[in-house]
Formats: C-alpha cells, structure tokens, sequence
C-alpha cells in the first residue's frame, strides 16, 4: 500500500499529536540538567523548579516596585490592545472590501490604491506612527491595524466577488435595491468569511502588537519580555511565551466555533 | 363607439432585429420576433449557440450589439428587473437563508425598502403567502431547512417558488432541470406546466433536451447557424430556424391542451 494510503486510527492520532510536546520537554529537560549539572547558577535553560517560582512570583506576588500582579496587568494591557486594533481592522476591512467588491465605480477608485498599500511592510513605518501618533497606546492600534486591515480588505472583496453572480442577478429580479442587495445577500454571506480572515490575521496582529510593546511601552506581554530579556531571565520569558501561545490558541479556537455557532449554514456547502 | 383601424394586440415581447457580438465572433445575428403573453416558449439548440446569450439579453443582464427588445412596448434598459423572474441551473438559492426567507425575501425587497424586514401582523401576512406557495410546489415540511439540506429538485421547487411570489410577468428560466436526475425532472416538468397554466404565466426557456422543449413549450424555437463559412465559424451568428407552435396557450391556460399544430420553417 503506498505511503499516503496509510491513515493512523483515533486512539493514534491523539499520541502522535501529544507526542512532539513530549520530546520537546524531554529534551529540555535533559539539556537543562546538563547545563545546571555544570553551572548551577546558569540561567539560560531554568529548571520546573525556578520557572514555576517564576510563574508564582509574576502572577501571585504583588510586584515589589508597584504592588501590581504584573503577568494580569500585562496580559490585560495587551489583550485590550489587540482586541481595539483588530477590531478596528476587521470593521474598516469589512466596509471597504464589501464596497470595492459590489461598487465597480467604489472599485475603481480604491482597488488599486489597497493593492499597494498592502504592499507597505507595516515594521518599516513603525517609527513614522511613534512620530506622528506619539509612543502612547494610539500608535500601537495603528500598528496592529497597518498590518492587518489591507489583509482583510483584499480578502473581503475577493469573497464578496466569489459570490455567485447568478446569486446577484436572482435579487436584481426580486426587485432588490443596492442597498438591500448589501443588507440581505452580500453581507450575510461574508461575515463568516470575516471571521475566517480575522482569525487568520491574529497571528500577524501579535507580531506587529509584541513588536511596538517591545520598542515603546509601559506594560504588555511583549513589553516584559523584552524588559527582563536584559537579565537574561529565561525563568520569566518561557512561561510568557508558552502563556502568549495558549491565549492566541484559545482565540483562535473560540473564533472557529464561533463561526459554527453563529452561521450554521456556512461550509456545508463548500 | 366604433373603431376603424383593427389594433393587434401589443406583444408582451418584442425583439427586433437583435445582433450580439463579442469582438469578431458574431454569436447572434437578426433575431427577429414576438412573444405574446400566456405563451411558453422554449428555446433549443446546441451548446453554445448563444441561446443562454440571448436569455442574458432578455433578462437585462447583458446588451445587445445591434437591434432591440421591447417589454409591453417599453425599450429594456440592461438591468435585470422584477418584471423576469429567473431560475438559473444552479446558485439560484440563497444558502445562508432558511427555505421559508428564501421565499419572503422578494416580498420584503418590496414592502420593507430600508430595513428589508416586515414585523407584526404584516411579517404574519407575507409569512402565509409564502407558507402557500412553499405549500404549492411541495415544500412546507422543509420551510425552516438551509437550501444545502435540500436535494437539487427541492432546491429547484424553491428557486421558482422564490420568483413567483412577487408575481413576475415573465418567468425566465436557463436549463434549470439540467443538473437534475430523470425522475425528479420529470416531476418538474409537471410542476412547471401546472405553474404556468394556474397562474397564467409566459415562460422562456433555454434548454438542449428536445423532449423537454416540446413537453413544456407551446412554442418551440430552435437556435442554430443558418449560413456557415467553414473558414471562419465564428463568422456567422445564430438565428432561429425552426418555429414549431406546439399547443395553443390558452387552451393549455384553460386547462385543456391543444392539438398539434402546423410547422413554420424559415427560409
């Protein structure tokens, strides 16, 4: 049987899906004693022991210097970030890609003019938003919304043109206004496809919000661990990470069902 | 009052000397005829002929090159509009909206222009008129299903079902049955054939099954090149070279159908 034939059963799959998390601890671990084994005063691969004191300290001890439990604070400060900056993306995203979708004459104008703006390495005008929106929480919004709005610009008006054109000719017949055309059929339709391209987005929107936390910022995931980066304290960077990553998972999970739940009709018939 | 000059009664379609071209290949040249209401005319010949050309032309989605279409003696504008209803062979149906809104939305199009939804007693209203017309063409145990839970005949049923409650005057419909299996078309071809003679519709439609254009049609036109230059195929449009009334359209409006009736064979 060839090799693409073979499929692993239920049971398997979740083993072989557990399994790379394994070894990676293993190997961490093994390394991390090697390391500490040499040099107990390393800092460089931390123990269960010291990254759990670290945990402990970051989200349970109120902090020395500002009586803060700093791993909430950051990770409020953060998540309000991205929440305010996709949020903005996706609601301008929505509204220009439906426009230059179903508006030819809209098209015309503003096609092009998203084709290149898109083009535009958002890191590269990060020092012109500091200068013109300041280093304070605005020029962090624009920057999370620079990187992922003319996404999903581009990918609205691709979806709203995947609409069958039969589907705009059938409403055209019904008698249906421009307007109604937008109400009932086309933006329906996209909304899901909204929340698909938001979820995608996600990932470029942590980059572009861990990079400005990182440059200019008072507090943020990406604020701290840049900050303690400088004592070389791994024990604080690891667990921030692994905690980054399960946030984005669980967005991205909650996105998904969220698409179920809200349009039962969509991928079906797909 | 006496009147002296004998008027024929307007056709409801009138189609006068109608080319379409796409750059050099001419697809259609100097169709010229009528339609009058109550008739169900099918249209047949070859794939790509240009008798689907010609239904876009009708229902306003694509202009002519030359020569026009009148509607009750108004020049189409090329915009579909409610005045044709259509059922397409697919997508006709919208997927994110229940069977019973796939058949109300015509009417809130109509009764509701900004917020495109009827409320109270007026919602209660449309929603029995839709509830008889799902109920007409055998669809009100399925009202509340999405069109993909629907099999192609049911979502054909309500594709029509979808046009004919805003009452179009002419229903135009593009091979509709032909994704469908034998049976099921067959039983919507008796579908169709009630719907027409019930609500007095005029029907066009473009098919490549013959049976089905002489079952259906009380007139059947067929779409096929009269002059071929076989250096250059694409130098001769298409042009109607059989006109076959079949029945008489008010005999089927009535109720009974007619006897076969003479063959007209251009040129």
């Amino acid at each position: 049987m060839r090799i693409i034939n073979h499929r692993p059963s239920r049971g398997i799959s979740y083993f072989t899906a557990i399994l790379p998390f394994v070894l990676l601890i293993v190997v961490y671990a093994v390394f991390s004693d090697a390391r500490l084994e040499a040099n107990p005063d390393d800092k460089l691969l931390p123990d269960a022991t010291s990254l759990g004191n670290a945990v402990h300290r970051m989200a349970f001890e109120p902090s020395k210097r500002t009586g803060e439990l700093l791993l909430w604070k950051d990770t409020v400060a953060s998540l309000t970030r991205l929440f305010i900056g996709l949020s903005i993306s996706a609601f301008i995203g929505l509204t220009v890609g439906v426009f230059n979708g179903i508006v030819p004459w809209f098209s015309a104008f503003w096609t092009p003019f998203v084709r290149v703006l898109s083009m535009i390495p958002p890191m590269a005008i990060l020092p012109i938003l500091f200068i013109v929106f300041g280093l304070g929480e605005l020029s962090k919004y624009v920057l999370i919304i620079f990187g992922t709005a003319p996404f999903i610009m581009r990918d609205m008006e691709q979806r709203v043109r995947e609409l069958p054109h039969e589907q705009i000719i059938k409403a055209q017949t019904l008698d249906a206004t421009t307007w109604q055309i937008l109400l009932r059929v086309v933006l329906p339709q996209v909304m899901p496809r909204l929340l698909e391209a938001v979820r995608l987005t996600t990932g470029a929107a942590w980059l572009f919000l861990i990079a400005a936390e990182a440059i200019a910022s008072t507090e943020g995931l990406g604020y701290r661990i840049f900050l303690v980066r400088r004592y070389l304290a791994m024990d604080v960077i690891l667990p921030y990470v692994i905690w980054i990553t399960l946030l984005a998972f669980v967005m991205d999970f909650s996105l998904r069902r969220l698409n179920t739940l809200c349009f039962p009709w969509f991928g079906k018939n797909r | 009052m006496l009147s002296l000059v004998w008027e024929e009664p307007v056709s409801l379609i009138r189609i006068s000397k109608l080319w379409k071209s796409y750059g050099a290949k001419n697809v259609l040249e100097g169709l010229d005829f009528s339609i009058d209401a109550n008739e169900f005319v099918t249209i047949v010949g070859a794939s790509g002929c240009g008798k689907t050309t010609f239904l876009r032309m009708i229902l306003g989605e694509e202009e002519p090159s030359r020569g026009s279409i009148e509607i009750d003696g108004e020049k189409l504008i090329a915009e579909p509009g409610k005045d044709r209803g259509v059922v397409f062979q697919r997508y006709s149906v919208f997927p994110h909206l229940t069977v019973l809104e796939n058949v109300m939305l015509g009417l809130e199009f109509a009764g509701s222009k900004i917020l495109c939804r009827g409320f109270g007693s007026v919602r209660r209203h449309w929603t029995q008129r839709c509830r008889e017309m799902l109920d007409r063409v055998g669809l009100l145990a399925s009202a509340n299903d999405y069109p993909n839970a629907l099999s192609g005949g049911m979502q054909q049923r309500l594709a029509l079902s979808q046009s004919l409650v805003v009452a179009p005057r002419i229903l135009l419909l593009d091979e509709p049955f032909g994704a469908l299996d034998p049976g099921i078309r067959s039983d919507m071809h008796v579908l169709v054939r009630e719907l027409h003679r019930e609500l007095g519709l005029t029907v066009l439609m473009v098919t490549h099954d013959i049976s089905e254009s002489f079952y259906l049609g009380t007139r059947v036109l067929v779409l096929d090149k009269i002059r071929i230059d076989p250096h250059d195929p694409d130098l001769y449009g298409a042009n109607i070279t059989y006109d076959i009334p079949v029945r008489n359209p008010l005999d089927d409006i009535a109720g009974t159908f007619g006897e076969e009736r003479g063959v007209t064979q251009y040129e």
